[in-house]
């Protein structure tokens, strides 16, 4: 069995503000990984760039640390080249929804067995505080001085509107609670998003810990993310955020399972021509 | 007679490309040589395109502007290739477009067709009077339409053959005495284009995974790569843009596939955030990128060689690359197929230069070569690093899943085992570790080819497509000291080029842009002299006679 030091990089100079919501994420990951027992050698954490992106950088597995905005293309090739492979593209709401929007949208049309973790703090972090896509309209920054004037992203309605085949939210402030869905994330067969509220405590001083704890609220246990009616209602509404698995559509053909290359061999495109 | 060039040009849509795939097939068939290029508009119905075939008892490789015989299929046709007549050109085409014309024969190709059922067998009836007017071999016309047609269905297929019997027949009592010497040798031979070429490079070079945007003229490859994705197990996505394509081929790489991205300048001109990924990260990609004219969407379905910088300096930062040129079809699937054994082996973005007038040219070659897979991946062990700094500047690749190693790999500035660092001494050792795999690329790259007298006072100079049009076009210049020297590798450039240049007294680039970027690059590169150039920027294909001239106005003789 993997206990979560397994997944520590010993002695790293982890660059992130203390009290920073990112502890919280890497934490989950680690305790999430270690109780599916998944072997560091069959992980591989795909990140963009920014605080959140430099997530693959304190877990001990397989990293691709690539570009800005384009964790997705990358974890979706990796899959389709290894799908033996347990594929996580991690990274903040600007380098997901903002410099890689286009990829949002398109690799949740393909759903690949992939699971995406986006870092929510509602703020960019690593260039020092600028809007994101999900800060609110109104919210002063160092550039939107008179706060922002646009309608944030609604990433949770806009997975189900494209009928992603699992959507969740989550708040790093419940530490069980998240685990348990980077758990059923992982597990599950399909593109899984995780959308992460994280508290950015050193440029976001509107969406604290206190903030997210009063504005949102835990989807009850027998509620059915099957319903996709239901889940995007509960998508849409912004008054208060649901926790939680929002949607799940478990009847999506998977990405790569359809690849013509597969048709005839299974075999991983990666070990072809190896000595495995 | 040896050799019969034969226009057809007509509207987009008219079928032209049917004709030009028709008849180049059955020249083959009939043992003669074929050489065929297209011209044509960014449009999908009307305008005016054409294809010119050369058609010959010899060997033909490259574009002419000499017209024979011109089918005419549409009304502004003969306007557009006024220029390229001769007093003896031939016209073939209905009356309403031919009958002001001196030498005009009339054919009334949409009535013919007509009489089997419907106007748009025309194109088997210009097919078949082609062949008919140069005797070509009447089977070897049936059964290419009857394949042409296999999944249209009985019907389709028997109105087909008949109207181009109907043309063979009527082709013949023309008298135009257009028949050509026999060759038995074509026999052995294969008819490829460009496009056909860079895919099965890529495939003889074991590519198994493509990701590309569609755009001209590079979408091609694509489309073979996908019709053999089954039967050589190659993973293909259509990416929903070029930065998603590129980065989906690194990480193929990075997770042990050999990646291919196919694309045009505008397309690549995305990419290039990507290949400043590949060069920190020091994973290989190959990029096949088809010229056009730019800049931005220029002339999307024309030629140019403008594009030379763009890959040159693609992305920020100092990283090694390589480029390629190829000068034909067998090179562009010799060098498509190198390119993925040299990007695995130095692990650097490895570039095959062509443009839309190679990808679209199509001519005999024979059997290609069986090219090697050299694959680098090494099995990692539980120790295992990355980036470890060796000698030569390569460190040993592993993928993830195989051997005990982890691979961690990151586009910020990385120590050996590819965690971040802002280290100074980290930085330097990793900047001198990357370019100094530059010192083996250059021993390893392809020297030019010279031809010509080995005792030349005058050097023409050239790169990628143009190679055979300078070849024929120098044809005419025997008893004068010119040779030919061409790059098939542009980047970097082999030192012995030096030499060649050297020994000349003088040194003309020719060139299919406006600023001559190669000769800049070897100026830069070598230090010389390189301000002679004939350089052509309009959009269309150099041809033999235009080199010709180009070169006898320089030299004055
Ligand atoms: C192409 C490109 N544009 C801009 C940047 C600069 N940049 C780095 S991180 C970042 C924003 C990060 O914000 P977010 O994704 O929300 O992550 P956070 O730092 O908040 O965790 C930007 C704009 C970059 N590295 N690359
Ligand atoms: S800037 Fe914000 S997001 Fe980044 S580490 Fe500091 S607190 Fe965390």
């Amino acid at each position: 069995m993997f206990r979560p030091e397994d997944y520590d990089i010993p002695n790293a100079d982890i660059a992130w503000c203390p009290g920073c919501g990112n502890f919280g994420i890497i934490r989950a990951l680690k305790m999430a990984l270690a109780q599916l027992n998944l072997p560091p050698s069959k992980v591989v954490i795909v990140s963009g760039i920014g605080q959140a992106a430099k997530m693959p950088q304190y877990v001990k597995a397989h990293m691709f640390n690539g570009l800005h905005g384009r964790s997705l293309p990358a974890a979706v090739a990796i899959k389709m080249v290894n799908p033996q492979l347990v594929v996580i593209a991690e990274s903040g709401d600007g380098c997901t929804y903002a410099e890689g929007g286009n990829h949002f949208i398109h690799t949740i049309r393909r759903n690949p067995d992939i699971t995406n973790i986006v870092h929510n703090n509602q703020i960019y972090g690593l260039t020092k505080g600028q809007a994101s896509p999900t800060t609110p309209r109104g919210q002063t920054t160092t550039l939107q001085i008179d706060g922002v004037y646009v309608d944030p992203f609604n990433p949770i309605a806009v997975a189900v509107a494209l009928d992603a085949s699992f959507v969740a939210r989550t708040f790093v402030g419940y530490l069980d609670l998240t685990v348990e869905i980077f758990k059923q994330a992982i597990q599950h067969k399909g593109y899984a998003l995780v959308d992460v509220f994280q508290p950015c405590v050193t440029f976001n001083k509107v969406n604290t810990y206190e903030w997210y704890k009063q504005n949102t609220y835990i989807l009850p246990e027998d509620y059915d993310p099957t319903d996709r009616d239901r889940a995007f209602k509960i998508a849409t509404d912004t008054k208060k955020y649901a926790l939680g698995v929002i949607y799940k559509n478990p009847n999506k053909p998977i990405f790569e399972e359809q690849l013509v290359a597969y048709k005839v061999d299974e075999t991983p495109i990666a070990y072809r021509g190896l000595k495995v | 007679m040896n050799e019969v060039s034969v226009v057809i040009s007509g509207a987009a849509g008219q079928g032209i490309q049917a004709v030009e795939h028709l008849l180049s097939n059955v020249v083959k068939d009939s043992d003669l040589y074929v050489f065929a290029t297209k011209e044509y508009m960014s449009r999908v119905r009307g305008g005016n395109n054409s294809t010119t075939l050369r058609i010959s008892c010899k060997p033909v490789y490259a574009n002419i502007d000499r017209i024979d015989l011109l089918l005419v299929l549409n009304e502004n046709a003969i306007e557009r290739h006024r220029w390229r007549m001769t007093t003896s050109t031939i016209v073939l085409g209905e009356e309403k477009f031919v009958k002001d014309e001196t030498n005009h024969v009339v054919v009334e190709f949409s009535k013919i067709a007509e009489s089997f059922g419907n106007r748009i067998y025309a194109n088997s009836v210009a097919t078949g009077v082609l062949a008919g007017i140069m005797e070509l071999n009447i089977d070897a016309l049936k059964k290419n339409i009857e394949q042409y047609f296999v999944k249209k269905g009985n019907e389709v297929i028997n109105a087909n053959v008949s109207a181009a019997l109907k043309g063979y027949e009527l082709g013949r009592k023309l008298g135009l005495k257009l028949e050509l010497k026999k060759c038995e040798e074509v026999r052995k031979k294969n008819l490829l284009n460009g496009s056909m070429a860079v895919a099965l490079g890529a495939v003889a070079g074991g590519c198994n995974f493509v990701s590309s945007y569609p755009m001209s003229p590079s979408t091609a490859v694509f489309t073979e790569l996908a019709k053999m994705s089954k039967t050589h197990g190659i993973l293909v996505e259509q990416a929903e843009d070029e930065i998603a394509a590129a980065n989906m081929v690194i990480a193929a790489w990075y997770a042990g596939a050999r990646g291919l991205v196919t694309t045009s300048g505008g397309g690549f001109a995305l990419m290039c955030e990507a290949i400043s990924l590949a060069g920190m990260i020091e994973t290989p990609i190959v990029v096949h990128l088809g010229q056009r004219p730019g800049p931005a969407t220029g002339l999307p379905t024309r030629t140019e060689q403008a594009d030379l910088n763009l890959v040159l300096y693609a992305g920020h930062g100092e990283f090694p690359r390589v480029i390629y040129a190829p000068g034909s079809i067998e090179e562009a699937y010799e060098l498509t197929a190198k390119a993925f054994n040299v990007a695995d082996k130095f692990q650097i973005p490895v570039f095959v230069l062509t443009d839309q007038y190679l990808l679209d040219s199509y001519y005999l070659v024979d059997d290609l070569p069986k090219m090697d897979i050299e694959r680098h991946i090494v099995k990692t062990d539980a120790n295992y690093r990355r980036y470890t700094v060796t000698e030569d500047g390569i460190s040993p690749r592993g993928i993830p899943g195989y051997g005990e190693g982890l691979v961690r790999v990151d586009s910020d500035e990385h120590d050996e085992f590819g965690h971040i660092t802002e280290s100074s001494s980290v930085r330097k050792a990793m900047v001198e570790k990357r370019l100094r795999k530059m010192n083996k690329i250059i021993q390893e790259a392809l020297p030019p080819k010279l031809s010509g007298p080995k005792d030349y006072e005058v050097l023409i100079v050239s790169w990628g497509s143009t190679y055979l049009i300078v070849e024929e076009a120098l044809q005419s210049f025997l008893n004068h000291k010119i040779a030919h020297l061409h790059f098939s590798q542009v980047y970097p450039i082999h030192p012995s080029a030096k030499e060649y240049f050297e020994k000349a007294k003088r040194v003309i680039f020719i060139e299919q842009n406006a600023t001559g970027q190669f000769a800049n690059l070897v100026q830069q590169t070598f230090l010389i002299d390189t301000s002679e150039r004939i350089l052509k920027y309009d959009g269309y294909a150099y041809s033999v006679e235009q080199i010709a001239k180009a070169i006898r106005e320089r030299l004055g003789v």
